[in-house]
């Protein structure tokens, strides 16, 4: 067995005029786990798609297992033992674990052999790795932690001798994120090589034996990871100094701003997402909803700003209620000063097809500062947009520019600026970094802050546990449609896991 | 008392031949549609098919010669499918619209250009360029039997080849799905093709396969109508089938079995419509023909209204699988 399970050297590949990889050298030992950590564009999902036959270099040499290799496609990648668990699971979600096991990889023309065989093997990774699956378990009906525990599956059944997972823990709770590196460190025992790409330094520190960094297409440093520490990564993935935990002051609470009682909201599939929620929003003070995506957060911001009627309850903004189970509307409240950034920016933040002076006053464009007359002022328009990029460092400053041409950070920057420049009362947040970079993250971090020094009242929805626990004052837990609980910005990480996970107090007593 | 009963058979009886078209054509949406390729273009494949069969059968004089050519005219026209909608990723519905529309004009135009009787093909005989009914073993000596005799006699044997193999590929389409590698990657890209893509298998060439079969038997559909059960191709002769077949489809919520429940539904409603056409009920009214000719067209509008329930498609249906990283 060669020393090296990966080795690479001299990559490039472009697409058109951009230069996603850019001369890559990089060599990975047999047996370890190698974190590969980069902002959002660097290169990372690019080269591993190199590795896995989804794309061909431009130039370069791959070898595996010492091993010099061409690979061009995934079948080759499958066959030279190199197994990939995608972002976005590559499973059939009405299919049972066992079928999706051995899509691809059946032995015969008919599935009978295969499903038996498929099994028993099952049952032996099972036990190896201690990676426990129902096996005629429909996908659909698991949560995301299992199956991704499938995925890995899969690739093992395929005989995966190196395993690269790209951004494993996106989807996952603390505590599913804790299992699945145990299990990485279980692979590694049995000899396994793994290949750790994201952008959570945490996770680099907690797992890998050594770390590559990539930025603009190239790798700028190589580290064994007992050697280095979250800092000087962040340095490295961004080109200069970061900010990870953002400062910011004892926060002022004054009245009142944001009341939301007993708010039940039904989607449209006729499920209760939103079950009886109470909170209230103080001037002054960030209110942080923590939860894994899916369990409620998005119907209860919805309700909020008028977008989805609520089935019941009462919301009341600056101590007056507003209609939202009827009449509530997102213009009007905009107009009573709630400001709204969207959790999916493209899908309800911005129109990709249009300029960024054009976004930049979406859902404004009634203000009489923006028209003169009937007709929309372009110019004043124009003259506020670049204000904003200004004071939002937006880059590339061309207020002209077609909005799906900007980074996913500076996109978000777009949607903030107009949001927070109308000076509203209420400002709520939805995953306000999902997909953008660590730079951008630090920006917009501070941003927030000032907001609620300026004594906005400010409710944030995030994903992200180390964000909402940096940001917020209070935080609030939402599992299943219900508040599970409400702690403190010094809760640790591990107790709100546990009420992410629908794990109460009175659970726990109960247990015990 | 005797003869409300052969009333019923015989309607059961037209009901089965009024479906098999409808069954064929429902099942080669299947395979396409599993596979995420919606086809609208049915009707025009299934025309096509039929207007090939009769043309090649009464100038071959063999009904053999014309399914093949059925079958080959409805594949070529389903490659024409795939080539845009899966090699081209375009938009599967005009695709299909196209191909309805390409079937429709081109069979009348050449009818009319090679046989010249004003849009059809010479009627098939006697002379074995028609599909002939087959008798099953001892189907007339039993047929005195109460009962059972016309059952077996009447209902199930006097048929012609297509409609027992219409009634077998049913089996055979849930066995090929649930059974073998083919229908676990065919059903796997309808859902998420990217899942079989990293797989390493080919998302084209599963989804070719898939139209062809849809091709085979909509060219099976097409020579039944024009081969076996008419003698002769008629213009428009489909008359909207290949549409009840994706509305049967839907019905059916893609799965084999429910299909021929569908269809027979269908096909039933059709025998209903032509035994009962303007019957008087006494003392009150005449039910308008038109009316009961209507029946198969409303239910398909009430079913797909809502009345089946949530009928939830193939996941990446009608959309074309691009590869993005």
């Amino acid at each position: 067995m060669a020393e090296y399970a990966i080795e690479l050297a001299g990559i490039n590949k472009s697409f058109g005029p951009v230069k996603a990889n850019r001369d890559i050298n990089l060599q990975i030992k047999q047996g370890t786990i190698h974190g590969i950590i980069g902002e959002n564009g660097a290169g990372k999902s690019t080269l591993m798609s190199i590795l896995y036959g989804f794309y061909q270099a431009d130039s370069g040499e791959i070898s595996i297992d010492g091993k010099n290799t061409k690979i061009n496609s995934s079948n080759d990648a499958i066959a030279l033992g190199i197994g990939m668990v995608h972002q976005h699971f590559m499973l059939v979600e009405n299919f049972t674990v066992l079928e999706n096991i051995i899509l691809g990889a059946e032995d015969s023309q008919l599935l009978s052999g295969s499903i038996s065989k498929a099994r028993s093997e099952l049952v032996r990774l099972e036990k190896e790795y201690e990676l426990n699956v129902d096996p005629d378990a429909i996908i659909e009906e698991l949560p995301v932690g299992i199956q991704q525990r499938v995925e890995i599956l899969k690739a093992l059944y395929r005989g995966a001798e190196i395993l690269i997972l790209d951004e494993p823990t996106g989807v996952l709770t603390p505590s599913e994120a804790d299992h699945l590196f145990r299990i990485l460190e279980q692979l590694k025992e049995q000899g396994k090589t793994i290949v750790l790409i994201t952008h959570k330094l945490r996770e680099i520190m907690a797992v890998t034996d050594e770390v590559s960094v990539m930025r603009q297409g190239t790798i700028v440093a190589t580290r064994k990871t007992d050697k280095t520490s979250v800092e000087e990564l962040a340095e490295l993935m961004v080109g200069r100094r970061v900010l990870l935990r953002v400062e910011k002051g004892d926060p002022n609470p004054g009245e009142i701003k944001l009341a939301v009682q007993n708010l039940t909201v039904r989607d449209s599939r006729g499920i209760d997402m939103v079950k009886n929620v109470s909170l209230d929003v103080r001037a002054g003070e960030i209110v942080g909803i923590a939860g894994v995506a899916g369990n409620g957060q998005s119907q209860l911001i919805e309700a909020i700003t008028g977008i989805r009627p609520a089935k019941e309850g009462r919301v009341l903004l600056d101590g007056e209620p507003i209609d939202v189970t009827g009449q509530a509307d997102p213009a009007m409240l905009r107009k009573r000063g709630l400001a709204h950034v969207p959790e999916d920016r493209h899908h309800m933040g911005l129109v990709l097809a249009f300029e960024e002076a054009e976004n930049s006053i979406l859902g404004y464009h009634d203000d009489p500062s923006y028209l003169s007359g009937p007709m929309l002022n372009i110019e004043a328009i124009r003259n506020d947009a670049r204000d904003k990029i200004e004071k939002y460092d937006i880059r590339p400053a061309n207020c002209r520019l077609k909005t799906a041409n900007f980074s996913g950070g500076n996109q978000q920057k777009i949607v903030l600026a107009r949001e927070m420049e109308t000076d509203p009362s209420v400002l709520i947040v939805g995953q306000p970094t999902r997909g953008v970079d660590v730079g951008a993250i630090e920006f917009i971090h501070k941003r927030i802050i000032e907001m609620r020094d300026a004594g906005k009242a400010v409710l944030l929805v995030s994903v992200e546990l180390d964000e909402i626990r940096s940001l917020a004052d209070r935080i609030i837990v939402m599992f299943d449609g219900k508040v599970v609980g409400e702690c403190g910005p010094e809760a640790t990480e591990g107790e709100l896991g546990l009420l992410m996970a629908g794990v109460t107090n009175d659970k726990i007593e109960a247990a015990e | 008392m005797i003869e409300a009963f052969n009333t019923i058979i015989l309607i059961l009886d037209s009901t089965v031949r009024l479906s098999v078209p409808l069954l064929l054509a429902c099942l080669a949406g299947l395979y396409s549609e599993r596979a995420g390729v919606f086809d609208i273009g049915l009707e025009g494949k299934m025309l096509a098919g039929a207007f090939a069969g009769a043309a090649a059968a009464s100038v071959y004089g063999s009904a053999w010669i014309g399914l093949v050519a059925a079958i080959l005219v409805s594949i070529a026209l389903s490659l024409v499918h795939g080539f845009a909608s899966i090699t081209h990723r375009g938009n599967q519905i005009v695709s299909g619209v196209a191909i309805n529309f390409i079937a429709a004009g081109s069979t009348i135009i050449l009818g009319q250009a090679w046989f010249r009787q004003g849009g059809r093909t010479p009627p098939l005989g006697s002379d074995g360029s028609r599909f002939e009914t087959i008798n099953l073993p001892f189907a007339d000596s039993i047929n005195g039997i109460p009962v059972l005799g016309p059952i077996y006699s009447e209902l199930l044997s006097g048929h012609s080849i297509l409609v027992y193999v219409a009634f077998a590929a049913v089996p055979l389409t849930w066995w090929v799905l649930f059974r073998t590698r083919f229908g676990l990657r065919l059903r796997a890209v309808g859902e998420n093709p990217a899942a079989v893509d990293t797989a390493g298998i080919s998302v084209v060439w599963l989804r070719y396969r898939a139209v062809i079969c849809c091709g085979i038997l909509c060219g099976l559909a097409g020579a039944y109508l024009s081969v076996a059960q008419n003698a002769g191709f008629v213009k428009d002769m489909t008359a909207g089938k290949g549409f009840i077949a994706l509305a049967a489809l839907i019905f059916a919520k893609w799965k084999p079995i429910n299909a021929m429940y569908a269809c027979l539904l269908f096909g039933f409603l059709d025998a209903i419509a032509i035994r009962f056409s303007g019957i008087k009920i006494p003392g009150l009214f005449e039910i308008p023909a038109q009316f009961m000719q209507a029946l198969p067209y409303i239910l398909t509008v009430i079913l797909l209204a809502g009345f089946i329930g949530k009928a939830i498609p193939p996941k990446a249906g009608g959309q074309p699988y691009v590869k993005e990283r």
